[in-house]
């Protein structure tokens, strides 16, 4: 059975709809991404599949005990909560300090067990963050923009890691990006989301989709082609759209 | 040893400094000071009610806190700012509270050991009833720590864990109203905030940890209390102000003794 299975959901936000008949299924092993411009409810996707909001319409269904790794957009840890890496791996399960190194140790940061929080640098966090999600061998990642703040090389490594963990472990992941070039190698299957979902299927499919060029361009040699996006398009018409690409 | 006046002062004292501590750290840490201060206020309104009504003072001062805390939790996010809301329902409830206290021409009231505290004059009862809530609230933070903590560091990493951060929210709304209802009799309402705040405060520079923090918190706030009730002992001073004067020049000491080794650094 499928680990996630979101039907037909809606989501608003007081008048503002933010989703509009959305599907998504992931099923064990996947690595599913979903791509979208700002503002295209790819967060609020995510928030409806681990029920921080909920739908006007459709249902969310998890396969029952699912165990979720979840690795935030960002985690901002106030001045006044002192809480060292140790404490923050076994925030939400009981994990014996053994284990608690070999997580950090195999996210590369083995030196930072001892260290505040708040103190890390934006790389470091990251790491801490999602060596607190694989603590637990979850049976699906979550990450929501999780290589915000880092650099090329920085989050090339990230995902490079998530592909190892999911080869290890055979775990699936869920994540959003806007890093385009860097996650459809990465990728079973991308979703590009605009309020609903405008076109799915492999890397390759998607990207040579009509829908998907109208919304990012053809961006050539892996570098993020800029775009304008007409976030009133109506859907009552067959793609594709009238939206201008920038080079 | 319960016969004594002072003894029992010093054991009202500690009481709320434990029970305040831990939620006092949670205070800090959501930034909910001035909600704790508003809610605190409220109160004064439970205690006029309860005077008028006859009936147990911690009840009503429990039940307006709670319901002050939550009006403003549901009325949040629907066109008005949180702190809006809390000034607006806060000195509301305060002024009409106090209006309210001036109609009960029966009973003589001293108002000011509403608003500052009567700590000499805490009997056997109010002392099981202090201590009775005090454990109630540390027993309540002490069983949702973890889930406490998940949601106060990131509300998405509180769901995909299975946590609902509302509900977490309404726990810690809770205690905070036993904490001002049994705080009343001790510092009074217009201190119980300065007893969430500073005793964690203190702590903050000395703790690696969300659990030190809190317990140096509670060392910090039950070294104020006794100490505070001893100062106004010798020098005849108000007793709920003493306490918090100590708590308040603890602060100042550990800051200054903290700024100085980070300066050593």
């Amino acid at each position: 059975m499928s680990l996630i299975d979101v039907e037909n959901i809606s989501v608003r936000y007081g008048a503002n709809t933010v989703l509009r008949d959305v599907s998504l299924r992931v099923d064990p092993g996947e690595i599913v991404t979903i791509v979208g411009p700002n503002g295209s409810g790819k967060t609020s996707l995510l928030k409806a599949v681990i029920g921080a909001a909920a739908p006007a319409k459709g249902r969310v269904t998890l396969k029952p005990g699912l165990r979720i790794g979840y690795v935030p957009q960002r985690l901002h840890v106030d001045q006044t909560l002192p809480i060292t890496v140790e404490r923050f791996m076994r925030l939400t399960d009981r994990v014996d300090p053994e284990t608690c190194t070999k997580a950090l140790k195999a996210a590369g940061v083995p030196e930072l067990l001892k260290r505040q929080m708040s103190r890390l640098s934006g790389g470091q966090f990251q790491r801490v963050l999602l060596a607190r999600a694989l603590i637990n061998r979850p049976e699906i990642l979550l990450l929501d923009e999780a290589t915000q703040g880092l650099d090329q090389r920085g989050s090339a490594a990230f995902y490079q890691q998530i592909e190892e963990v999911r080869r290890d472990t055979g775990c699936a992941v869920l994540m959003i990006s806007h890093e385009l070039h860097v996650v459809m190698s990465a990728s079973d299957r991308v979703i590009c989301l605009n309020g609903h979902v405008c076109c799915e299927g492999t890397p390759a499919v998607v990207a040579s989709a009509p829908e998907y060029r109208a919304l990012f361009g053809t961006g050539t040699g892996g570098a993020l082609a800029l775009y304008r996006h007409d976030h009133d398009h109506h859907h009552d018409h067959d793609h594709p759209h009238s939206h201008e690409a920038a080079e | 040893m319960f016969d004594d006046f002072m003894t029992r002062a010093t054991l009202a004292g500690v009481g709320v400094a434990f029970a305040a501590a831990p939620l006092g750290c949670f205070v800090v840490w959501r930034r909910m000071a001035y909600f704790g201060d508003a809610t605190a206020h409220a109160a004064i309104l439970g205690v006029a009610l309860s005077l008028a009504l006859q009936m147990s003072i911690f009840v009503g001062a429990v039940a307006v806190a709670l319901i002050m805390a939550l009006t403003v939790t549901l009325l949040t996010g629907r066109g008005y700012a949180m702190d809006t809301l809390l000034g607006v329902l806060a000195h509301s409830a305060l002024a009409f509270g106090l209006v309210a206290v001036s109609f009960l021409s029966g009973i003589r009231i001293d108002l000011m050991a509403y608003l500052f505290g009567d700590i000499l004059a805490v009997s056997r009862t109010d002392l099981m009833v202090i201590w009775g809530g005090a454990a109630l609230v540390v027993a309540l933070i002490a069983w949702r720590w973890s889930a406490l903590l998940t949601a106060t560091l990131n509300e998405e990493l509180a769901y995909a864990s299975g946590i609902d951060p509302k509900r977490e929210q309404l726990i810690l709304t809770l205690a905070l109203a036993i904490t001002v209802a049994v705080a009343i009799k001790v510092v009074g309402v217009l201190l119980i905030a300065a007893m969430l705040i500073i005793p964690a405060a203190a702590a903050r520079s000395f703790a690696r940890t969300p659990e030190a923090m809190a317990l140096i918190a509670a060392i910090i706030g039950g070294f104020s209390a006794i100490a505070g009730l001893r100062a106004a002992y010798v020098f005849d001073t108000p007793a709920g102000p003493s306490i918090v004067c100590v708590a308040a020049l603890l602060f100042a000491a550990l800051s200054a003794v903290n700024w100085r080794n980070r300066g050593d650094a």
